[in-house]
This record gives structure tokens, C-alpha cells and sequence, in this order.
């Protein structure tokens, strides 16, 4: 198990490397506009642009970029370790940026997961239990709905519902909760509810139809013939075998969000690490993006690594040699 | 629990059998009527289809009532298990009547290990501690023959082979001392050695405890060994149903001659095997008159129009459903007569 979790972690860094690659090749290969000529004013002189470009570092080939960065990323720099450099825009420091985004996005994830994990299974379970009644046919309805929603729409709606109209809301923007806890969760509830949706309603199908497909098994009728109460035979035997391909999608799709919440973010005005990533390809800013897709990638590798690590534990056949 | 031999266990009436579905009603199982005693095994054989399996499941009340129509009664020592409320069969599924299936690979939860699925058995039906139910998987599964019990209870179903999964099944049947063991196939997905040692435990077991064991399986060799009784199925009705001895010695009905024609033994020859032609009918339009009509040899008039009653055709015969005379069953029925089977297989 160690080596395994060793040479997983080895692997990694490969992916982890050929993404920041693939990311300055992106860079160079499909240039918006040259970096340079943002940030020299109006009319700037070639000499001016000269200079520019070698103060950012952009009078080296990518390659030297590219080890720089590496560089840079294991010694650290002035403010600290991982080193991300500078952005090109304000010479600010490129992680004092991220960690200074990151936990609005974090705080975003986290609670449109705990919603859509608890109402996604439940309305599942309830569905497969319940199967073609009306309570199934309704919840799945709210999952065709839920799926073909999108974000940005269901985002505005809930703003105009529940902010403008019923001011249940606090509307958009970030309120830190070590400023108001309250200004907090009035802010946030919306994004959550319009991000756990989609996945909400996901989940929900998937829970049904892996339920459905458990309570179909031999072993399930084994249980009943044990004289087991109903309510046992589907949470203990049913559930823990549809579960399982669940917590392995749940893992993936809280990375993928680290970068990825972009839309609503942006709906809700939250400014975290998909508004950087966004502003930072936009202004063609390297060091902001490849910070950023770092931190994506970083992410989406690990919980890879978590969910097999996991998987291994919850399935007793599957074992890492 | 009281046991004397030969308690009337189980008495099951006109049990039958529907499921409707959208291309119409499947007639799994139609007037069903047999019995069990205690200390009696009754050998359920009949193709795949024949309702072997519905029955059974109709008994444990493992089927979906609200997706079944399931009418007759099922007598268990007084109560109808039919019309028992869900809560109450409950009590009774796994405690006195208990059940073991088909295929061991798949009716074990594979995330669960083996003892504690036992251990959980033991719970369901008993208010004792974790630690004591443990104790009695461990107990059984070294009752069953599983060597090293109490490590092996630690392990997980695809540790085990196929063998010792079944005897863990049979573990899991027997953690209360069940009345009725109902075996559904136990030997069917397991290798022809294996096949052997587990029904000489189900025997065992049956005659440790003097229990009812109901064993359905479509090897009529099993069944010559061990059944006291035996009831032929077909397209969900019984065909014929007696006595062992006199079903193997003097069997009344066509299907049954084909079934032991098309049975190999070690001194008949491959070549000398003959196949029933044809294959089972639709359950959802069983032919008209006896379902066994389009493929049986011996018809004639009657049979394709009028559905043969189950009776006996003289006082001291079995119970068939054939409309054949009784002299010409007993002249058939005498070139298949297998007497020696027993001491073949």
C-alpha cells in the first residue's frame, strides 16, 4: 500500500508538470496580444517594450519560462513556499493572491457539496424505495430539470426571486465570515443552492439508479431471507454497495470545482480562484493562470489518489499491490 | 421446539402464482399443492421455468406483493403465511423457515465479511450481544466445515470458494434452528466434487436437527439419493408428486419418463441420452389442455383441449396429471423404471 500510494504520488508529479507545460505552450502557442504591450502605457517606445519584456522574463524562450517557474515553485521566493512568482499586471505576489481567493471559493464548494450530497442521496433513496410512485416520478423530475438548468440561469432567477423581490437574500459579493457570520450565510445560501443543483439532481439519478440496481441483487434477497427489517436490507446492505461508485465521483467533482466554479462566481460576484483564472487569461497574465491551473491540477491529482485510497477501504475486493 | 418425525410442517393449496407485466401475465406458478413433514425431504425437480423457484420464494414471501398476485394458502404449523402481515413474516423468514439459494457467488454481500453476515443472522432473531452472535457464526461455520472458523469468519465472500460459500449459506440457515430448510439448486453453480459434500450436509444437517428440507434441483441423481418425496414440475403445475421410491420405481407421467430418459447414469450411455425435443412453453399463453401436450410423445385427443386433472389413476398409485390410461403408464413407465439408481450414482 505505501509503495502504491508512493508511486501514485510519483505519477502525480508528471501530470502535474505536463499540465503547467501544456499550459505555457497554450501560452505561446495561441497568443491574444503580446503581455508587454498592456502594461506600457499608450504609445510605448520599442526600447519601453524591450524592457518590459525583460523585466517579466519574456525576452526567454518558453523552456527557460518554464524552469524558471519550476524552479521558483520548489525553492519559493520572497514570500514563501510553493513560489508562484508575480503577476505581470501589479508585481503582487501570485500566492499571497490565491490564498487570499481561495477560501471564497473553498467556502463555496464546501457548502454546496454538504447540500447537494445530503439532498442527492436522500431524494435518490426515497426514489428508489418508492419507485414509480409519485413521490419518484416528481423527484425525478426535479433531476431532468436540475441537469438541464444552467448555472447562470438558475443563479439569476434566485437573485431575482429571492433577492430582489423577496429579500431573503443578500444579494451578490462576499462577506467574509470572520467579518459577520449572518452577512455571511445571507450571501451564500443562494450560490450554494444554485451550484448543488446540478449536482443535486445528478446525484439524486445516481443514487436511484444504483440503489435500484443493488436492491436487484442476489445478496439483497439473502438479507430479506435473513428476516432483516426492510429499513436494514436497504441501508445497510443496499446502500453500502451503491454508495461507493458515488464517493469516488464525489471526490473528482469537489477538485474539478477548485478551478471550475467559474460561472457562478462570476453570477454572484464572488471574486475566488475561477474569477482569478478568468482574469488572468483574459489579461494575459501568466503567472496568475498557471498559479491557479496549478492549484486545479494539484487538486484533481490528489483527490484521484484520495478516492482509490478510499475505494480500497470501502471495497474489500479491490486491494493495491 | 417440539420434534417429533413426521409433524405436518408446511401444507401449501392451490398456491399461484402471477405476475402481471406489460406483455401481459406471466403464470409462474399454478394450484401448487404439496406438504412437508418433519424430517422429510422433498425433491422439487423440473426445467428451468417450471415455477421450481416462484414457489418457493412465493413460501419465504420473498416476492413483491404489490407487483405479484399470489393466491392459495401456505399452512406453516397453523398460521397462512399468505395473508401473515409483513411484519409478522418477517419474524419467521430466517428463523423457522430458512432459506439457501442458487448461486453462493452472488447472495453473499461482498462488503461485508463472512462471519458478520452470519452474526447478523443470529441478530435479526435474537436479543443477544455483538460479541455472542460472532461467537456463533464462528460456532457454525466450524459446524459446516470450515476449517480454521474463527479466522476464516473474518474474511470477505471472494476470499472464500465456491464451496465454502455455500456452507457458509447453509450456516446462515441454520443459525436458529430453523423447522424448514428450503434449498433453491445449492448445487448447481458449484463443481461436480463440491456438488457431492454439499448435499451430503444438507442431509446431515437435516437429520442432526430433523428438520423439513425442501430441494429443488433439476438433478434427478441428487434427488434419487436423498428426497423422500418428489414432485415433478412443468410450465408452473405439478405433474406428478408421490413417494420417491415409487415415482423412480413405476414413474405414471410422460415428462417424468423424459426427464429420466434424458438423465445419464453410469451404465447408460451417452448415445442411448434422449432428449425431451421442443422447449418449455411461454408462460404468459401456456398451451390450451395439458402444457406438456406440444412435446409429449404419447398424445392423442383429449390432451391439446382438456387440462388433465392432479389425482391418482387407481387408489394405490401416485398422483399424476396425465390423461394417458393406466395400463399404458404402467407399460411405459416400466421401461424407465430406475431401481438400482441409488446404488449407481
Amino acid at each position: 500500500m505505501v509503495f502504491y500510494i508512493a508511486r501514485r504520488l510519483f505519477w502525480t508529479l508528471i501530470v502535474v508538470a505536463a499540465v503547467i507545460a501544456i499550459t505555457f505552450l497554450v501560452f505561446y502557442v495561441l497568443p491574444a496580444g503580446d503581455p508587454a504591450l498592456r502594461f506600457a502605457g499608450k504609445n510605448p517606445n520599442p526600447t519601453e517594450l524591450e524592457l518590459i519584456r525583460h523585466r517579466l522574463g519574456l525576452d526567454r524562450a518558453w523552456y527557460v519560462q518554464f524552469a524558471k517557474f519550476i524552479k521558483t515553485f520548489f525553492v519559493g521566493d520572497q514570500y514563501g513556499w510553493p513560489g508562484l512568482g508575480y503577476t505581470f499586471s501589479g508585481q503582487t505576489s501570485v500566492l499571497h493572491l490565491i490564498l487570499q481567493r481561495a477560501p471564497r471559493t473553498l467556502l463555496l464548494i464546501a457548502g454546496a457539496a454538504v447540500i447537494w450530497v445530503t439532498s442527492g442521496v436522500s431524494i435518490g433513496v426515497i426514489s428508489a424505495v418508492k419507485r414509480r410512485s409519485l413521490v419518484d416520478r416528481g423527484a425525478m423530475g426535479f433531476a431532468l430539470f436540475g441537469i438541464s438548468a444552467p448555472v447562470f440561469w438558475l443563479g439569476l432567477m434566485g437573485l431575482y426571486i429571492f433577492w430582489r423581490q423577496l429579500g431573503w437574500s443578500g444579494g451578490t459579493g462576499y462577506v467574509s465570515p470572520t467579518h459577520s457570520v449572518t452577512g455571511f450565510l445571507s450571501h451564500m445560501w443562494l450560490p450554494w443552492v444554485a451550484l448543488a443543483m446540478l449536482y443535486a439532481a445528478f446525484y439524486a439519478r445516481m443514487t436511484r439508479n444504483n440503489l435500484l440496481e443493488t436492491l436487484g441483487e442476489d445478496y439483497i434477497r439473502t438479507a430479506r431471507a435473513k428476516g432483516l427489517s426492510e429499513r436494514r436490507v436497504i441501508f445497510k446492505h443496499g446502500l453500502r454497495a451503491s454508495l461507493t461508485p458515488i464517493v469516488t465521483m464525489f471526490g473528482l467533482d469537489i477538485a474539478l470545482l477548485v478551478g471550475g466554479a467559474v460561472i457562478t462566481e462570476s453570477v454572484f460576484n464572488l471574486q475566488g480562484l475561477g474569477y482569478l483564472a478568468i482574469n488572468g487569461a483574459l489579461t494575459q497574465d501568466l503567472p496568475t493562470v498557471l498559479g491557479v491551473v496549478l492549484l486545479a491540477a494539484v487538486c484533481v491529482a490528489l483527490a484521484n489518489l484520495a478516492v482509490d485510497i478510499v475505494y480500497a477501504f470501502l471495497d474489500p475486493r479491490v486491494r493495491y499491490a | 421446539m417440539s420434534a417429533t418425525s413426521g409433524e405436518k410442517l408446511l401444507d401449501v393449496r392451490g398456491l399461484t402464482v402471477r405476475f402481471p407485466t406489460s406483455d401481459g401475465v406471466v403464470q409462474a406458478v399454478s394450484d401448487v399443492s404439496y406438504s412437508l413433514s418433519r424430517g422429510e425431504t422433498l425433491g422439487v425437480v423440473g426445467e428451468s421455468g417450471s415455477g421450481k423457484s416462484v414457489s418457493n420464494l412465493a413460501v419465504m414471501g420473498l416476492l413483491n406483493r404489490q407487483r405479484t398476485a399470489i393466491s392459495g394458502e401456505v399452512d406453516f404449523l397453523g398460521r397462512n403465511l399468505l395473508t401473515l402481515p409483513a411484519a409478522e413474516l418477517r419474524k419467521i423468514r430466517g428463523k423457522d423457515i430458512a432459506m439457501v439459494f442458487q448461486d453462493p457467488f452472488a447472495c453473499l454481500h461482498p462488503m461485508y465479511r463472512v462471519g458478520w453476515q452470519i452474526a447478523e443472522a443470529v441478530l435479526a432473531h435474537a436479543d443477544v450481544g455483538k460479541a455472542k452472535a460472532w461467537e456463533r457464526a464462528v460456532e457454525l461455520l466450524d459446524h459446516v466445515g470450515i476449517p480454521n472458523a474463527k479466522s476464516r469468519a473474518r474474511d470477505y465472500p471472494h476470499q472464500f470458494s465456491g464451496g465454502m460459500r455455500q456452507r457458509a449459506m447453509i450456516a446462515m440457515a441454520l443459525v436458529h434452528n430453523p423447522a424448514i430448510l428450503i434449498c433453491d439448486e445449492p448445487t448447481t453453480a458449484l463443481d461436480v466434487t463440491v456438488q457431492a459434500q454439499i448435499i451430503e450436509l444438507i442431509e446431515e444437517v437435516k437429520r442432526e436437527f430433523n428438520i423439513g428440507v425442501v430441494l429443488v434441483t433439476h438433478d434427478l441423481g441428487v434427488i434419487a439419493e436423498t428426497a423422500n418425496s418428489v414432485m415433478v414440475m412443468y410450465a408452473g403445475r405439478i405433474m406428478e408428486y408421490g413417494p420417491a421410491k415409487q415415482i423412480f420405481e413405476h414413474p405414471q407421467h410422460p415428462y417424468t419418463w423424459g426427464l429420466l430418459d434424458s438423465m445419464p447414469s453410469v451404465e447408460r450411455r451417452l448415445a442411448a441420452l434422449v432428449p425431451i425435443e421442443g422447449s418449455p412453453p411461454s408462460l404468459l399463453a401456456p398451451p390450451n389442455g395439458c402444457p406438456f401436450h406440444p412435446r409429449c410423445r404419447y398424445r392423442f385427443e383429449p390432451c391439446p383441449v382438456e387440462r388433465p386433472p392432479l389425482d391418482a389413476p387407481v387408489p394405490e398409485a401416485h398422483l399424476d396429471a396425465c390423461h394417458l390410461s393406466w395400463e399404458e403408464k404402467v407399460k411405459h413407465g416400466a421401461e424407465r423404471s430406475i431401481t438400482r439408481l441409488g446404488d449407481a450414482a
